[in-house]
């Protein structure tokens, strides 16, 4: 009998999509690397230890709990390396290494594993491990370098545009009528690449459709800016989503409500803090910084911690905007999109008994 | 010729494969030297009763089983020849049956003859169903016996009949081939189960990537002055589960626990209603059945017509044999047939397709945790929430599975089908509904 082939044999269906939990988790955490390679990239080597710490620690922890937890090693699934990567890419370039190591375990062995491992936590572990590490150390968690390219004699570290922001308008009125003229004005670095683009841009394409792009947006899209290691660089994270929309990895629904409700707000009540009207609100500033890109497109979308049926995905989203938005333009802290994440992970079992699919047939009990 | 539209989304869109075996016609595979024929071949009940012993020598057709009680069919022999033992044989769906081995030999009473055609225009409703009982007709997909499924009640009305050419599931082409080949005999077809079940409207129902069938049968009840509607229907799965089907057609759905009777309708697949045609116009039992090979590991996927009782061993050197081992061998579609460990189990009359599948067909992968991304949810048909009745019945709560709709699942395996978790969905509410209604239907 050894050694000869034999047939498989089980239940229907005898076929299967072709996505598996292996395969979600090891495309979400390939589709991430080029944005956390970026980070490295411009903040340097420092950024690499603190990627690898979180990384490691995750992994560690994910060996560890599994085994004690009876489930055999889990390495495997690929959700712990992804946890990992997504912890060390919410870091501060240099933050002292027991930060993202205390994330990575809090996120795996404490928000993961006391629940029961993949699937059953209700609350996204990176994030958790993020926030967890916020509050433990404030003062290392809000201390950013700068890109190298950004570097001068006088300046190493400093605050991200909307840390920036949130100072420059708690301390004093101002007479800007942007996010982006208030950065200018205060002296916010800006490198060489921005104002070449900008002008390339303007004079080549926007001029002719009789718009012009303010200097300091490309900074924030290509990720020229000081934050956290893998959140700077939109261009990059908006590659990865799609390639993981066209793999239809995740879903659309929760990006596509988040941004909605979000840039409505933003739209309607952003200028408000800056003196402005209704309806002056600068969405591409927001959208662009503050780590929404990572947030929405690969935190807020994590399956185990959304809501199951479309509706509730769309709800959720909506919900998740609302609050980024509230956090972020009335809240004390700067950022928003990790506090409204894990506000909307609570609300899930609500969500769903309200957004459960309609039952064919039911409510026509027949007559016996 | 007026067509109506209904693409509402049933299921999921499937990766179908039909392209594999769309352009084969339908051959006669060889008649077997020796073929198995089981006398288990209907939905429940016992097996019908052996009229036959080991030497016996049988005719082409002849009867061989008599269904023994109300819910049983006949079995008639595929072949002439004689009987050289009775034996236990697995049925595709894990059933055991007796059969009945018959080796090849003799004269054939309709192969290679020429048949005239019976004038059953003459008779009562009565005498159709007798004569759709005598030749064991049963549902060419479900073993439902016909002659029950077309027994009405004295007090219901068939609102409306349903010819279902849907044949959603992936791979299987046959019905698709004999639309195209035998479109007036299934018309025909149609008229004696229109002639039994005098229902208010007809309704042909055709997949929309079939445009060739539903022009064919159009044809054919045009110059039969058979006055049926045609419909063109999404290619979803499982679009041609009856409740799923009357859906899309009428809107209304069948209550809960209740059949399509209970919304006036009779649906019928078009295999079913060849098999009535044979069986009432050419007074031909079941011994055949046309059936899809197909899969990537057979050399010469096709169409054909085979006797029933025949081993798969002998559909593997019809199409070629294997360039590949397969990793699997399924009996029916892939969505809700069987896999099988035994090359010697025979084609049965509710045998669609014979599929013999490589593991990058498959696309199994480990098993993992639940990840509550919700695409058996959006995936099943009825409406239930595949994920949650999975757990529930994990952890013993059969009665309130059974509360949010347990017993409404067709295990047409679209959750399991799109679960990235590869978690047995269909096994597990499979055995929920077997032990909650041993309980009694709330535990």
């Amino acid at each position: 009998m050894s050694g000869r082939k034999l047939l498989t044999v089980g239940g229907s269906p005898q076929i299967h999509e072709e996505g598996s939990t292996i395969s979600i988790m090891w495309t979400v955490s390939a589709c991430l690397l080029p944005a956390a390679v970026w980070g490295v990239g411009i903040f340097g080597p420092g950024a690499a230890a603190v990627l690898l710490t979180a990384l490691a620690t995750a992994l560690a922890a994910e060996a560890a709990f599994s085994l004690a937890a009876g489930a055999g090693l889990t390495l495997w699934d690929g959700s712990a390396f992804l946890t990992g990567l997504l912890v060390g890419m919410n870091m501060p370039p240099a933050a002292p290494l027991y930060i993202p190591a205390a994330a990575s375990l809090f996120a795996v062995g404490v928000v993961k594993w006391t629940f029961g491992g993949l699937g059953r936590n209700w609350m996204n572990p990176a994030l958790a491990g993020r926030v967890f590490v916020f509050f433990s150390w404030p003062r290392q968690m809000t201390l950013f370098s700068f890109p190298s390219i950004l570097r001068g004699a006088d300046r190493v570290s400093g605050a991200t545009p909307l840390g920036f922001l949130k100072t420059g308008l708690l301390e004093a009125a101002t007479t800007a009528g942007t996010p982006m003229e208030y950065l200018s004005q205060n002296g916010f670095p800006r490198s060489l690449t921005d104002s070449a683009v900008t002008d390339w841009l303007n004079s080549r394409i926007l001029e002719r459709i009789g718009i012009s792009l303010p200097q300091g947006y490309v900074d924030i899209f290509l990720g020229f800016i000081p934050g956290s290691i893998g959140e700077v660089s939109a261009l990059l994270l908006l590659a990865g989503t799609v390639a993981l929309l066209a793999r239809r990895v995740i879903d659309p629904e929760i990006p596509a409500s988040y941004f909605g409700a979000f840039a409505l707000l933003v739209w309607v009540f952003g200028g408000l803090p800056f003196g402005g009207e209704y309806f002056t609100g600068d969405i591409l500033f927001h959208l662009f910084t503050g780590g929404l890109m990572l947030g929405v497109f690969y935190m807020a979308t994590d399956t185990v911690t959304s809501p199951l049926t479309r509706r509730g995905r769309i709800l959720y989203g909506a919900g998740a905007g609302c609050l980024t938005f509230l956090f972020r333009v009335y809240g004390s802290y700067p950022e928003g999109v990790s506090f409204a994440i894990i506000m909307m992970n609570i609300f899930v079992p609500l969500i769903n008994q309200f957004t459960g699919p309609v039952r064919y047939g039911a409510g026509k009990e027949t007559a016996p | 010729m007026s067509v109506r539209q209904s693409f509402s989304r049933v299921g999921i869109l499937p990766r179908d494969l039909k392209d594999l075996t769309r352009g084969q016609a339908l051959w006669n595979a060889s008649v077997p030297v020796v073929s198995v024929v089981p006398l288990l071949q209907h939905r429940e009940g016992d097996p019908a009763a052996c009229l036959v012993a080991p030497g016996d020598v049988v005719r082409e057709g002849m009867i061989i089983g008599r269904a023994a009680g109300p819910e049983g069919a006949h079995v008639h022999s595929p072949v002439p020849g004689t009987v050289r033992e009775l034996r236990e044989v697995f049925l595709p769906d894990g059933r055991r049956s007796p059969a009945v081995v018959i080796e090849l030999g003799g004269e054939f009473d309709r192969l290679g003859k020429s048949v005239r055609k019976y004038p059953w225009e003459n008779h009562s409703q009565k005498d159709l169903l007798g004569i759709i009982a005598d030749k064991g007709v049963v549902g060419m997909e479900s073993a439902v016996p016909t002659h029950l499924k077309y027994t009405i009640p004295k007090n219901r009305r068939v609102d409306l009949f349903i010819l279902n050419c849907s044949e959603c599931e992936p791979y299987l082409t046959a019905n698709h081939r004999l639309m195209l080949e035998k479109a007036p005999q299934i018309v025909e077809g149609a008229r004696i189960v229109a002639k039994i079940l005098d229902p208010r409207r007809i309704l042909i129902a055709v997949d929309k990537s079939r445009k060739d069938a539903l022009d064919a049968l159009g044809q054919a009840a045009k110059a039969a002055e058979f006055g049926a509607e045609i419909a063109m229907v999404g290619s979803w799965f499982p679009q041609g589960d009856e409740k799923q089907m009357i859906r899309t057609l009428t809107g209304l759905e069948v209550p809960s626990g209740g059949e399509a009777l209970d919304v006036g309708a009779v649906v019928s697949n078009v295999g079913t209603v060849f098999a009535v045609y044979e069986a009432v116009a050419l007074l031909k039992p079941v011994i055949e059945k046309a059936l899809t090979v197909a899969g990537g590991a057979i050399r010469n996927p096709g169409n054909l017509k085979v006797r029933i009782g025949t081993p798969l061993t002998d559909l593997v050197e019809e199409c070629g044999g294997f360039v590949e081992m397969p990793e699997k061998i399924v009996i029916g579609g892939p969505m809700t047939g069987s896999a099988i460990f035994d090359l010697s189990t025979p084609v049965t009359k509710n045998t669609t397709g014979v599929l013999f599948l490589t593991s990058r067909e498959i696309r199994n992968s480990r098993r993992t945790n639940c990840l509550r991304c919700g695409r058996c949810v959006e995936a099943c048909p009825m409406g239930l929430d595949p994920t949650n009745l999975f757990k529930l019945i994990d952890h013993g709560a059969y009665g309130e599975a059974f509360g949010q709709g347990l017993k409404d699942c067709r295990e047409c395996g679209c959750c399991a089908y799109v679960c990235p978790a590869r978690i047995p969905l269909v096994q597990g509410l499979r055995v929920g509904k077997a032990v909650s209604l041993e309980r009694g239907g709330a535990a």
